[in-house]
């Protein structure tokens, strides 16, 4: 039971996936208009990801290691689809303000990124706790934001408005405001140094961006193998390089030294030559 | 026809697919370090777009439709764009292996572009109650120029980076927050076309 309060804890807080992890950001600026469909996305996101998580850790051995990418995808577009017929008949509202985007859960690189890097290597039940965790972590993402850009834009929280029409800021219910709002929370994560994806430090200048955790392609892997392989080489012959450089230097070393001697041996001569003289 | 211009304008700059409808941000965020590699991704997206939006309109109009099967939209259409993906990857790779070499390091990633699946599923969704031929030519249409209004603002946005590199950017404000601020004011420009249709 300690493993799934850790689990909870993790996706919760210390991996939580939007303000740490900053996946998912398409839903979470696209959905985020109001506070009510913030919670209504991460809902559905969490019913997806706990549903998915156990399926595809129940069958984590039957799965082939090939075809593990097309499989969850398979899984989850399932669920996703049980998700959206649910919500289409027991919640239209919501389900045409979300409108696309809830098709698109399919596509949302947290329930891949938990699938491939949890929920395919352990037991069910962590695996069931992990996803709580993650969506739940979710959700809380979705819900502050989606607080901030209602409070701001429509003068309301949760459709309850409390500030006058005259005084609202309508530009950040908009699109524009969607960027400005996260952009600056996750300025203010960097002001107080809370740990984010975003504040450690550049992560190279790989065509992707080198960030794996969003990412589920294949030739990656191979791609991984064949950086690693180049650099073990430059670094092989980077030693290589040295060895010879010093072995250079020993030996102009020596040489210099036999030529010193040689030196020395000539001047004494030249001094016993003079004593004689 | 000049209903195929209203569909030309508003997918590429009125309702811009990252800056209005915000599908395929993880690319836009995190492949726009760079002038060229922003331009690849771009490219890239385009080409998949295009034949996936030609693809999943006729597999939806005649398959799925008339067998009543059109819940089962959202797997049938991600299975097609992965094998897609994959095809065109292999395809590249055999018979244009300078254009894979310049593509290639992205054609994964776009699997899991929501853009390429949500305009897909937009095509069939706005015009499934079309006539055939009209329908695909939207389709068509419109998965092209979605796809260059993503290679546009993409580029923009790689263009504007590598100039704030050299800004005196405020120490919090380093790194994503510059980035999506620079985003907000690129959507914002993009509202004033709001007007064109």
């Amino acid at each position: 039971m300690n493993s799934c309060t850790e689990r909870l804890k993790n996706g919760i807080i210390t991996e939580n996936p939007t303000f740490v992890m900053m996946l998912g950001m398409c839903p979470t600026l696209a959905v985020t208009s109001s506070a009510i469909n913030g919670l209504g996305m991460g809902l559905s996101t969490t019913a997806v990801l706990v549903m998915s998580n156990l399926m595809i850790s129940l069958l984590r051995k039957l799965i082939p290691d090939k075809v593990r990418i097309p499989a969850f995808i398979v899984v989850v577009a399932s669920f996703v689809t049980v998700v959206q017929l649910l919500l289409e008949a027991y919640l239209p509202s919501l389900n045409s303000a979300l409108g696309v985007y809830i098709p698109l859960i399919v596509v949302n690189c947290i329930i891949l990124g938990r699938a491939e890097a949890y929920a395919s290597k352990n037991p069910v039940l962590p695996s069931v706790f992990d996803g709580i965790g993650m969506g739940l972590g979710f959700t809380f993402g979705l819900t502050c934001i989606g607080i901030c850009r209602e409070v701001l834009g429509s003068g309301a929280i949760f459709g309850k408005t409390f500030i006058p029409d005259n005084f609202h800021i309508t530009f950040f219910v908009l699109a524009p405001g969607a960027f400005l709002v996260l952009s600056f929370l996750t300025a203010l994560q960097n002001k107080l140094k809370m740990p984010s994806a975003t504040n450690v430090g550049a992560q190279g200048d790989i065509a992707c961006g080198g960030n794996c955790a969003q990412c589920i392609g294949t030739s990656c892997a191979a791609n991984k193998g064949i950086l690693e392989a180049e650099r073990a080489a430059e670094k092989a012959a980077k030693a290589k390089a040295a060895k010879e450089a010093a072995a250079k230097a020993k030996a102009a070393k020596e040489a210099a030294k036999k030529q010193e001697g040689k030196e020395k041996s000539q001047v004494a001569a030249a001094a016993a030559k003079e004593k004689e003289d | 026809m000049g209903n195929l211009f209203v569909i030309i304008i508003s997918s590429m700059l009125v309702s811009n697919v990252v800056l209005s409808q915000f599908l395929g941000i993880c690319p836009f965020l995190g492949v726009s370090k760079k002038i060229e590699t922003a331009a690849g991704m771009g490219a890239a997206v385009t080409f998949v777009i295009t034949i996936a939006s030609a693809i999943t309109y006729p597999i939806y109009y005649f398959i799925l439709e008339p067998a009543g099967l059109d819940y089962l939209e959202t797997i049938a259409f991600i299975l097609i764009i992965a094998a897609l993906v994959q095809f065109i990857e292999m395809v590249l790779k055999k018979f244009m292996p300078a254009l894979h070499a310049s593509l290639g390091v992205y054609l994964p990633l776009i699997t899991t572009n929501c853009a390429v699946l949500g305009v897909a599923l937009n095509n069939v969704t706005d015009y499934a109650e079309e006539s055939f031929g009209y329908g695909f030519a939207c389709s068509v249409v419109r998965g092209l120029f979605t796809a260059i209004g993503f290679l546009i603002a993409i580029v923009i946005m790689a263009s504007i980076r590598e100039r704030c590199e050299y800004n005196d950017v405020p120490k919090s404000f380093q790194g994503t927050p510059i980035v999506l601020v620079t985003a907000s004011l690129m959507a914002i420009a993009f509202c004033g076309f709001a007007g064109l249709v």
